[in-house]
C-alpha cells in the first residue's frame, strides 16, 4: 500500500492547472509522465529526489480509470480526491452541485468505517 | 499586560464570499438570512476594538504536506500572503495579503514551547480559507495585523480532542502574559459534522444534525467536559469524515475558558451547518 504516493499524486496534479487539464484529457500519458518527472521529486533539487517510490499496478490503474471511488477505496486522502475530481469533472454537469452529488451517490455503498486514510 | 479582549469561535464556509458578493437578482434564497447573521457576528468583534487577532485555523494541505506534517504551527512572518489557486478555482476565494505581528507570534512561540507545547514554526507562510474566511465574515476591510495558529485536524495521527482543549488554555495564558498594551482577538474556525469525499457529502443539510445540535449546545454553554466525554478521535469520523474540525471549536473552548458564549448562532444551510460563538473574557465593556 502506498497511500502517500497516491495522495501525493492528487495533490501535485490538484495544484497545478497544466497538470490538472492534462490529467482530464489524457489520465494514461499524464500518469506516465508524473511517474516519470514528478513522483520522486521531493525537496525540488534533482539530485536530492526519493529513490524507492512505487505506484502499485491497482494504484496506477484507478488513476488512469479516473476512478475516485476506487483511490479512495485504495485509502487515497478524501478531501485531496474530491478537490481534484471536482476541477476535472464539475465543469461537465449543468446543475450546480451535480458532479458532487453524483459522486456521493457512487459512493453510497459505503458503510462505517470508511477505508482507512492514515498515511 | 494585553488584553483579551474577544474570542470568536465560527466555522468556515469557503462559499460564503462568492454568496455575499453575487448581485442581488442571483442570490440564493439563504443568502440575506446568512449575510445578516454573518453581520451581526461582525459586530461582536467590532464593538471590542481589536488590535491584533491571532487565528486559529487548520490547512488543508495546501502548504503544508505529508511529507513533513506538523501537528501545530505558529506563523511568524511580517506578512501572510493568502488563498491558493485551488480555492480561487473551486470557491472564487480572492487572493489577499494579510499582516502579521511577529512580536505576537515570538512570544506565543517562546511561551507555548515553555509550556509544554513543541510548537512547530513557519517564517515563510501562505494561510488558505480555514484562516482567510473568518477574515472576510469578521474583519472584511483586513487591517489588523495576525498571528496564524495552524492545526493538524486532518492528516491522521492528529492530537487528542483534550490536547485542543490544552492548547486553548495555553493560548489564553499566553496572551494574558503578553507584556504589550494592545487589545487581543482570538479567532479559531473549525468545522461541526461535516462530510467532504463521502456519500453523506452535499446533503440538505450537514451530515449529522443530532451532533450538530449537541455540539452547538457544548459550545454555547462551554461544556467542555462534556464535549470530551463524549468525543474522541475514533468517534468523530460518525457525524461525517471531516468532522475532526471540530477539535478547532474545542481548542477554542480552551480559550473561552468553559464559560458560556455571549453571542450564540447557527444557521441550517445545505452540506453543514453553520455556527457562531463570542465570548468576551474580561466583560463586554473591556
Amino acid at each position: 500500500m502506498s497511500r502517500y504516493l497516491l495522495d501525493k499524486f492528487l495533490y501535485d496534479v490538484d495544484r497545478d492547472p497544466e497538470l490538472t487539464e492534462a490529467y482530464r484529457a489524457d489520465p494514461a500519458a499524464l500518469v506516465e509522465r508524473w511517474e516519470r518527472e514528478r513522483m520522486r521529486v521531493l525537496t525540488g533539487v534533482p539530485g536530492d529526489d526519493t529513490t524507492w517510490t512505487r505506484l502499485t499496478d491497482e494504484e496506477r490503474g484507478a488513476l488512469v480509470a479516473h476512478d475516485y471511488v476506487a483511490i479512495q477505496e485504495l485509502g487515497g486522502h478524501p478531501f485531496l480526491t474530491l478537490t481534484l475530481f471536482i476541477a476535472l469533472f464539475e465543469r461537465d454537469h449543468a446543475e450546480p452541485l451535480g458532479f458532487q452529488r453524483e459522486y456521493a451517490r457512487r459512493l453510497a455503498h459505503w458503510s462505517l468505517p470508511y477505508p482507512d486514510i492514515a498515511t | 499586560m494585553a488584553q483579551l479582549v474577544a474570542v470568536l469561535a465560527t466555522t468556515h464556509h469557503p462559499f460564503y464570499y462568492r454568496t455575499s458578493t453575487l448581485p442581488p437578482g442571483e442570490r440564493p434564497d439563504f443568502a440575506d438570512a446568512w449575510v445578516r447573521k454573518v453581520e451581526a457576528y461582525r459586530e461582536t468583534l467590532t464593538r471590542m476594538r481589536p488590535d491584533v487577532l491571532v487565528m486559529v485555523g487548520s490547512d488543508h494541505f495546501h502548504q503544508l504536506w505529508l511529507d513533513n506534517m506538523p501537528q501545530f504551527l505558529v506563523g511568524k512572518a511580517p506578512f501572510y500572503d493568502a488563498n491558493f489557486h485551488n480555492e480561487e478555482r473551486e470557491f472564487g476565494l480572492p487572493r489577499m495579503l494579510l499582516r502579521g505581528h511577529e512580536q505576537l507570534s515570538a512570544h506565543m512561540l517562546r511561551e507555548g514551547l515553555d509550556k509544554g507545547f513543541d510548537l512547530a514554526f513557519s517564517n515563510e507562510l501562505r494561510v488558505d480559507h480555514s484562516i482567510t474566511c473568518p477574515i472576510v465574515t469578521l474583519r472584511p476591510q483586513n487591517d489588523l495585523p495576525i498571528v496564524p495558529l495552524y492545526t493538524n485536524i486532518f492528516a491522521p495521527p492528529l492530537p487528542q480532542p483534550k490536547r485542543f482543549v490544552q492548547l486553548g488554555r495555553a493560548v489564553r495564558e499566553i496572551v494574558d502574559s503578553w507584556p504589550s498594551g494592545l487589545r487581543v482577538a482570538v479567532i479559531g474556525s473549525g468545522h461541526l459534522s461535516l462530510e467532504l469525499g463521502g456519500p453523506r457529502q452535499f446533503g440538505p443539510h450537514g451530515p449529522d444534525p443530532v451532533f450538530d445540535r449537541k455540539a452547538v449546545g457544548w459550545i454555547a454553554s462551554g461544556d467542555i467536559e462534556g464535549a470530551l466525554s463524549e468525543v474522541s478521535l475514533d468517534s468523530l469520523w460518525e457525524p461525517g469524515n471531516a468532522t475532526h474540525g471540530f477539535m478547532d471549536f474545542l481548542l477554542m473552548m480552551g480559550v473561552a475558558g468553559g464559560t458560556e458564549a455571549a453571542h450564540a448562532d447557527s444557521l441550517d444551510l445545505f452540506h453543514t451547518m453553520e455556527a457562531y460563538f463570542t465570548w468576551y473574557p474580561n466583560g463586554a465593556d473591556a
